[in-house]
């Protein structure tokens, strides 16, 4: 049996979110157990009620705390119950509010630049002292982000020809992929990319744009 | 008047043309005036000095402005492309004012091209046919003996009436010089010229696209259309495909462009974890030499064609990058750093008999000579920029073709050998294409819209 009713909670609003997973599970408890089949059908009411009339839901909310992501929109709900008397409306489903606060885009994510870019001398590919703290902090933030898959892009002045830095780029990018590994970031959460001196982050041919663009860049790919 | 009636009598045309392209045929002969030899057909007899040729405008035999302008541009482009090369002296075409016009293809005032000091004169009429056909008749007229060296006829389309003069050019190159001309090659090079926003996470980043040009930089045409960085770009030997290196999978690859075909190959088969880049194509085109992470540094590798019989040539931690053939397919040129700066190596495609061939602050992006020369040219750091040197591999010699003006990087041989492409800053400060002859002189700028760079010359 797979009744539409009991679905009606994979679409909750965040308010309504803990005490419609609290019924669901409550009406999942007592489905195992085959008992008061009339209080299920009224409980899941009551949580379609809920998800249907959601409060307003800030876009920018922190995701919901680790106890209710146990409970997550993909959880196999119980099979449901049909309500004795009469058969539930078909609502049109509410766009899933979640998805605004779990999931930024990922160009918003990425113009906060919160990994920080590793610079390197010239016509080198060693991690210094400088380096290897913004590696650090770098690792900080991708523990505290544990689904982020980053990109590390590794770039170069254009000092040298253009097609030694697609090599010496590639060198950049997997010196700061081993660091970061090394920090215990799994290795399936890192991309590296060389782009050589192809995109630099400071036009000029100076000290100045040089350094800025002897880098690996961080890009946030996937969340 | 009478002057221009002198050659009438003694005029044989001697249609030896091979086009690849045009639909051709002999002028209808006429009887030749007094047994001749071979040497009577070649122009010039001064031991040693370049023969002098005049190139006046084609006559247009039909009324219509297409023919004319035909006319004006096939006489243009052939001054052009015999200029090029070198084997003649060219009469400047500003000299022409007071030489009377050819009333035909075969009645011109030899006497007064003799007078301007010409060993030949191209003589060439145009005119509109049936079906809106161009028809093309050259003859080269010796001025001393007053007798054609040379005559062809070319018939097809309006479409590219330069094509015409570059046929023509290479057909005097070989009958007179034996010379195998480059008029019909092709550059395939770097543009930013229609650059667009790379699609992507990061904004404010440019496209580049691969395009190819004319020898000369004219018929510029896009070939790749990827919304991404495309870069690296090298001739197949057939000259009918351009392998470059694309990011337009999100990672580099290397992809082939069949660009008569509309085809597209990713022999590498790179991902996002195996990145592969700057192919370089051996003489025969079989195999791919290549640029690879696959093992967790950029090493040298070597593939066939088709991505299979993988070979890795390089094993150091250092960077190894820029594959170039030898003329024969058995060795190969290569950049490393592995003494501390960029230096040119050479290693058999078996990866046996590694040897270094420079030995200067920082010497990178070889390019190996086609036959019968046997030297590498490549990008030297000399100040703040490059300059482009050649290493003779027999004498060890080096020279230097450019000095310190902007900087002057990837250099890329014509098939002859003769000439070499490459980018340079000097003149506007943007990455512009160059040719030079491979003695250092006859620079010619060929590229001028936007960046462009890394040029790779076709066969």
């Amino acid at each position: 049996m797979n009744w539409p009713s009991a679905r009606r909670g994979d679409d909750p609003a965040r308010a309504g979110l803990n005490l419609a997973r609290y019924i669901q599970m409550k009406t999942h408890q007592r489905l195992h157990s085959g008992r008061l089949l009339l209080g299920v059908a009224v409980l899941g009411l009551f949580a379609w009620s809920c998800a249907r009339n959601p409060p307003s839901v800030e876009p920018e909310a922190p995701a919901p705390p680790p106890g209710a992501a146990q409970v997550t929109p993909t959880d196999p709900l119980a099979p449901g119950v049909r309500p004795s008397s009469q058969p539930l409306p078909q609502p049109v489903p509410p766009p899933l509010p979640e998805e605004e606060f779990v999931s930024r885009p990922l160009e918003e994510i990425n113009r906060e630049a919160p990994l920080q870019p590793v610079f390197f001398g010239y016509d080198s590919s060693e991690i210094n002292a400088v380096a290897r703290a913004a590696i650090e902090t770098n690792a900080d933030v991708l523990s505290r982000n544990p689904t982020w898959v980053v990109a590390i892009e590794g770039h170069c002045d254009s000092r040298g020809t253009p097609e030694y830095n697609l090599a010496l780029g590639e060198r950049r990018a997997y010196a700061v992929r081993d660091h970061l590994v090394g920090l215990g970031v799994s290795p399936d959460r890192v991309q590296t990319i060389s782009y050589g001196e192809e995109f630099p982050f400071v036009p000029g041919e100076n000290e100045e744009a040089w350094a800025a663009n002897r880098r690996a860049h961080f890009v946030v790919t996937g969340q | 008047m009478t002057r221009l009636l002198h050659c009438l009598a003694l005029v044989a045309a001697v249609a030896t043309a091979g086009s690849l392209v045009f639909a051709q045929q002999s002028l209808p002969p006429d009887p030749p005036a007094r047994a001749r030899t071979g040497v009577d057909l070649i122009i010039g007899d001064r031991i040693g000095a370049q023969p002098r040729l005049a190139v006046p405008d084609c006559l247009a035999l039909t009324g219509d402005p297409e023919t004319a302008d035909a006319a004006s541009t096939i006489a243009q482009v052939l001054f052009d492309d015999l200029e090029f090369e070198r084997e003649f002296r060219l009469l400047p075409r500003d000299t022409y004012r007071t030489i009377p016009r050819a009333r035909s293809l075969t009645d011109l005032p030899l006497n007064a091209w003799q007078e301007l000091g010409a060993d030949g004169v191209v003589s060439c009429a145009v005119s509109r046919e049936a079906d809106d056909q161009l028809l093309v008749r050259a003859s080269l007229f010796n001025v001393s003996s007053l007798e054609s060296a040379l005559g062809v006829e070319y018939a097809g389309s309006f479409r590219n009436v330069r094509l015409y003069a570059h046929e023509l050019a290479n057909e005097i190159h070989r009958q007179q010089r034996g010379l195998e001309g480059v008029a019909r090659s092709h550059l395939a090079f770097v543009s930013d010229r229609d650059s667009e926003s790379v699609l992507g996470l990061v904004p404010n980043r440019q496209t580049k696209e691969i395009y190819i040009a004319d020898y000369d930089g004219a018929n510029v045409r896009r070939v790749t259309v990827s919304r991404s960085l495309n870069v690296t770009p090298a001739w197949t030997p057939d000259s009918r495909a351009v392998g470059y290196t694309s990011y337009r999978y999100g990672h580099q690859d290397i992809v082939i462009s069949h660009i008569y075909e509309g085809r597209l190959e990713t022999p590498a088969r790179g991902n996002e974890r195996v990145h592969n880049w700057l192919p370089s194509f051996s003489p025969d085109g079989s195999q791919i030499a290549f640029n690879s992470n696959r093992d967790g540094n950029p090493e040298l590798y070597v593939m066939n064609r088709d991505g299979t019989n993988l070979r890795r040539l390089t094993n150091h931690p250092a960077i190894d990058t820029s594959p170039t053939w030898s003329p024969l397919g058995h060795q190969i040129a290569f950049t490393s750093d592995r003494t501390g700066s960029p230096q040119i190596y050479v290693i058999g495609v078996d990866g046996a008999g590694l040897r270094r061939i420079t030995f200067e602050s920082y010497c990178d992006r070889p390019t190996w000579s086609p036959s019968p020369y046997n030297e590498i040219a490549y990008a030297s750091l000399t100040g703040p920029g490059y300059d482009i040197k050649v290493v003779d591999l027999a004498t060890n010699e080096v020279r230097q073709l450019t000095f310190g003006q902007g900087t002057n990087e990837s250099p890329s041989y014509s098939a002859n050998g003769r000439h070499l492409a490459f980018s340079s800053t000097r003149r506007s400060g943007n990455k512009q294409i160059y040719v030079i002859g491979r003695d250092g002189r006859g620079l010619r700028q060929v590229t001028y819209t936007g960046n462009n760079e890394m040029p790779t010359w076709s066969r």
